[in-house]
């Protein structure tokens, strides 16, 4: 209105298209061409981050140096960069600006996590359940953590596929939260938990490791010929395609490279077992999850190629976790694994760089070795790292900025910024950061009971589907 | 830094490769000498020499002589501390979390006040050393579930049986007060019957304490004039329950949700038990911090890395908990709620320190504030002449991830810093033979 009241001899006609350019114009901010006008909704702020030191994790350490900030990207990095008028300045002197951490291994921000109703799943996503109003995504980001690989259950030898999201936490669209072009991924799950669902509580197979593996070959066969059917259709050597089969498709994209394997795993035996059989099948993508026996077979692993996501220190809440060691993380990444350490978890995912820094309790990683494992080593696992991961001019501005080194106890992140949006400010936002109220629910209803072990029982969550699994819910079950 | 830890890889590597076994403790006289030594009661000496004789810290300070047949051990850039203390945790209780006859911490039935933690803690858990070379020496192994589920124990992390692990002779009672919140995601009762079952929970909680309030007065009565009086009819329940009553038993009273906090406090104002109850978990304290300091209530206080009770709640008040509560004037104490990673210990301390604690209250939170609280500080929680040597020596700040520790005594003995996981680290970080054979 005071737009129009400053220009009374404007004609009338052309008024809401200058509105519009000068909208465009004040979103862009003043020097930046028009080009690079977003539409009000989703524009990112640009920001210039002075004075930081900044962890690049893949050109070294630089102090006192100042990040630019454009258009949700990394636009320059160097000393004394020179402030565009009108930007956001935030002084970061004293503090330390690494980026955004990623998480290979989630189930944040989705509904339902297992569909346990068959040995193999694929045609099913968490991608389809997204729950964008999860504060668990908001507490997370007070963590540090931009990136999510939100991750389906366990309870099936090939279960369904995972979604790369970004925590933009605010936006109130489900597919918001998705990151585009992140490569699809799909998930297998090897040991106790297929087991015990199906073995044990349907009375199918798997109920052994033996079972896992044929599981998984004839899957990958029934795979194999679909593809081949649809190729020779497609040459017209064949009258017919194959019936559609939308599992098949996914397991077909695994053949094809287009979708990548990550796998929940514990003991050395069934890492081996899956390696040979993605060997047989050609495939030469695979990330293994939890993994608590990879350091056993850690030269393999380096030989195949094949990465390591694992947890800093969980042990001993199943069988096959018993002969674990904290000291995973540094024979991995000793003997060349490419290796990032994940929270599995709503309350360890909120200090990942806590977790990585006991790497140097349990090993002497250096500094950015110890940093890798949870910014560009996950990047490179999910197929992503040319966008984050590090602190690069034209990378993702996904960044997180603490006031002590991460690595140390006493790191409090201060803001996290995705895509250039402040999605996190420890000194401005307030307590309660809840997107959407339930009017119905008591205001001082507690979720915890006295003797806690709600973490894990969230995790517990992957066998929700079977009865079995309700009755489970209670013991250590990742 | 590096180069001390390299030395003790290679150490322990040529110990593992001499034998087998799990290397024993060795007791014996030693001098620990030009350390730093952070007394935690009486300030931090910058050059210094403790002395250990005996099981005991037998001197400590700037001018210690060092006994002629001490073992000496240079601590020069090296700083000693007292062992940390767990006030909440089921190490030892159980071995293999998903399996349940590995788990020994909750036995059936809501009134089981007679079982003792105590009976089935399993020395030889390979939890416990895992734990213990982190610097963690002592800890409270706790039984779970129902209304009274046992004695906790405090223990030490060296001994060969349960008898020599307690410490001090401490076994509270616990009472897990009756919760009036949501148990969880999967609780889906309606506010109604919430309400309802927690105040069943309470007058079942005032009858059981009613009756053995009569119990002990039975029990008593015979006593005095066992011709006269007959004995009480037998329960192992009830006569567990004679030294709450009569008050010379401690209680270690479980509660987390704010209401329930506040609850429990009245009842044991009303019950003549403040005095006699120390609060563990206390997730929500810090929303009724004051009314605690007021009742002047020590708090074990609770998993600190642990996401918040409401949704509403700020990001950070689990790590905030302790420091707010301090900050009111309660005496605090940090609990891990851990069994296999009871190791954490300092890092759970550590976050409190960070968000608002302070490093030299949160050190006191694992030291020798618990020892207060549990009546032992005249055996732990120090270094002080006269107490269990329990004690480790450090290339820095505990807290942090990045300090090694490369010295530890429990009751004298010195530990070798082996666990499993230092084990496998030994065995598979250069495996041979490596994918050929």
């Amino acid at each position: 209105m005071t737009l129009f009241a400053t220009m009374p001899r404007c004609n009338r006609s052309f008024a809401p298209l200058i509105v519009l350019l000068a909208t465009a114009l004040w979103m862009a901010g003043p020097l930046a061409p028009l080009v690079h006008a977003q539409s009000p909704a989703a524009g990112p702020d640009d920001i210039l981050i002075e004075g930081g030191t900044v962890l690049t994790i893949t050109n070294g350490v630089r102090d006192d140096t100042d990040i630019l900030v454009r258009d949700g990207t990394i636009a320059e990095i160097g000393p004394d960069l020179e402030a565009p008028d009108g930007i956001e300045v935030y002084d970061a002197t004293d503090m330390y600006v690494m980026p955004g951490i990623i998480d290979a291994h989630s189930h944040i921000a989705v509904s339902s996590i297992n569909e346990a109703t068959n040995p193999v799943t694929a045609e099913v996503g968490v991608g389809d359940v997204l729950d964008p109003f999860e504060v668990e995504l908001y507490r997370a980001l007070a963590g540090g953590v931009t990136t999510s690989h939100v991750m389906h259950g366990s309870a099936n030898p090939i279960g369904g596929q995972n979604e790369t999201i970004k925590h933009r936490y605010g936006a109130a669209d489900p597919d918001a939260l998705r990151m585009e072009g992140a490569p699809r991924t799909v998930k297998f799950a090897l040991g106790e938990n297929p087991t015990r669902v199906h073995g044990e509580g349907n009375d199918i197979q798997p109920t052994t490791r033996m079972g896992v593996e044929q599981v998984i070959r004839e899957a990958l066969k029934n795979a194999e010929r679909y593809a081949e059917a649809k190729r020779l259709y497609d040459a017209g050597e064949r009258p017919a395609p194959p019936p559609h089969s939308e599992r098949l498709e996914v397991l077909a994209g695994i053949l094809s490279g287009d979708v990548i394997v990550h796998c929940h795993s514990y003991r050395a035996d069934e890492i081996l077992m899956l390696m040979d059989v993605l060997e047989d099948f050609g495939v030469e993508d695979v990330v293994f999850q939890h993994v608590n026996e990879g350091f056993k077979v850690a030269p393999e692993l380096a030989q195949f190629g094949a990465g390591a996501s694992i947890f800093a220190d969980w042990w001993a809440y199943k069988f096959e976790v018993y002969y674990s060691t904290a000291y995973n993380a540094a024979i991995l990444t000793q003997n060349g694994v490419l290796t990032s350490i994940n929270s599995d978890s709503p309350e360890l995912n909120r200090h990942l760089y806590h977790e990585a820094a006991k790497s140097q309790k349990y090993g002497d990683l250096t500094d950015n070795q110890a940093l890798r494992l949870i910014t560009i080593n996950p990047a490179r696992q999910l197929g992503i790292a040319d966008r984050v991961g590090s602190i690069e001019v034209g990378k993702d501005a996904d960044l997180a900025i603490f006031d002590e080194h991460p690595l140390s106890i006493y790191a409090i992140a201060q803001r996290t910024i995705v895509d250039g949006v402040t999605r996190f400010d420890r000194a401005l936002d307030p307590d309660d950061m809840r997107l959407r109220v339930d009017p119905e629910a008591s205001v001082d209803a507690s979720t915890h009971g006295t003797h806690d072990h709600g973490v894990r029982c969230m995790q517990g969550a992957f066998l929700q589907a079977t009865q079995r699994g309700l009755r489970l819910q209670h013991t250590h079950s990742h | 830094m590096r180069f001390l830890s390299l030395l003790c890889s290679l150490l322990l590597l040529t110990a593992t490769v001499a034998s087998a076994q799990k290397t024993p403790g060795r007791d014996g006289t030693f001098a620990l000498t030009n350390a730093r030594i952070v007394t935690v009661t009486n300030g931090t000496i910058d050059n210094g020499t403790l002395v250990i004789e005996d099981g005991r810290i037998a001197a400590v300070g700037a001018d210690v002589a060092v006994p002629a047949d001490a073992e000496v051990i240079d601590c020069t850039d090296l700083s000693i501390y007292p062992g940390l203390i767990d006030s909440g945790t089921q190490l030892g209780l159980v071995e293999v979390g998903s399996l349940s006859e590995t788990r020994d911490y909750r036995e059936i039935g809501e009134l089981t006040p007679h079982m003792q933690a105590l009976t089935a803690v399993n020395p030889n858990s390979v939890s416990i050393p895992v734990t213990r070379v982190n610097g963690v020496t002592s800890v409270i192994a706790e039984p779970e579930g129902g209304l009274l589920p046992g004695t906790a124990a405090l223990i030490g992390l060296h001994g060969y049986t349960p008898e020599q692990m307690l410490l001090g002779g401490y076994e509270p009672v616990v009472l897990d007060y009756p919760s009036t919140g949501r148990r969880g995601w999967w609780d889906d009762r309606s506010e109604e019957e919430i309400e309802k079952q927690a105040q069943e929970a309470i007058e079942k909680l005032n009858a059981v304490w009613d009756q053995a309030a009569l119990y002990a007065r039975i029990d008593s009565a015979h006593a005095a004039d066992p011709d006269a009086n007959r004995r009480p009819e037998y329960s192992p329940a009830m006569q567990a329950m004679v030294p709450v009553v009569r008050g010379t038993q401690p209680i270690l009273l479980k509660a987390d949700a704010s209401a329930d906090i506040t609850s429990a406090l009245e009842w044991a104002a009303e019950r003549g038990l403040t005095n006699q109850i120390v609060l563990s978990g206390a997730e929500e304290g810090w929303r009724v911090a004051d009314a605690i300091a007021e009742a002047g209530v020590p708090v074990l206080v609770g998993p600190v890395l642990s996401t918040p009770s409401r949704d509403a709640d700020r990001y950070d008040k689990p790590y905030a908990n302790a420091g707010l509560l301090h900050d009111a004037g309660v005496q605090v104490a940090i609990r891990t709620g851990e069994a296999e990673n009871v190791r954490n210990l300092p890092y759970h301390a550590g976050f409190a320190a960070a968000y608002g604690l302070g490093k030299e209250a949160a050190l006191r939170a694992v030291t020798i504030a618990p020892a207060q609280i549990f009546g032992v500080d005249d055996e732990v929680g120090s270094l002080e002449a006269g107490k269990r040597a329990n004690l480790f020596v450090a290339t820095g700040d505990p807290f942090e991830t990045s300090t090694d520790i490369v010295h530890l005594f429990i009751d004298g003995y010195q530990i070798p810093l082996e666990s499993r996981h230092t084990e496998l680290y030994n065995e598979f970080l250069r495996r041979s033979p490596g994918v050929q054979k």
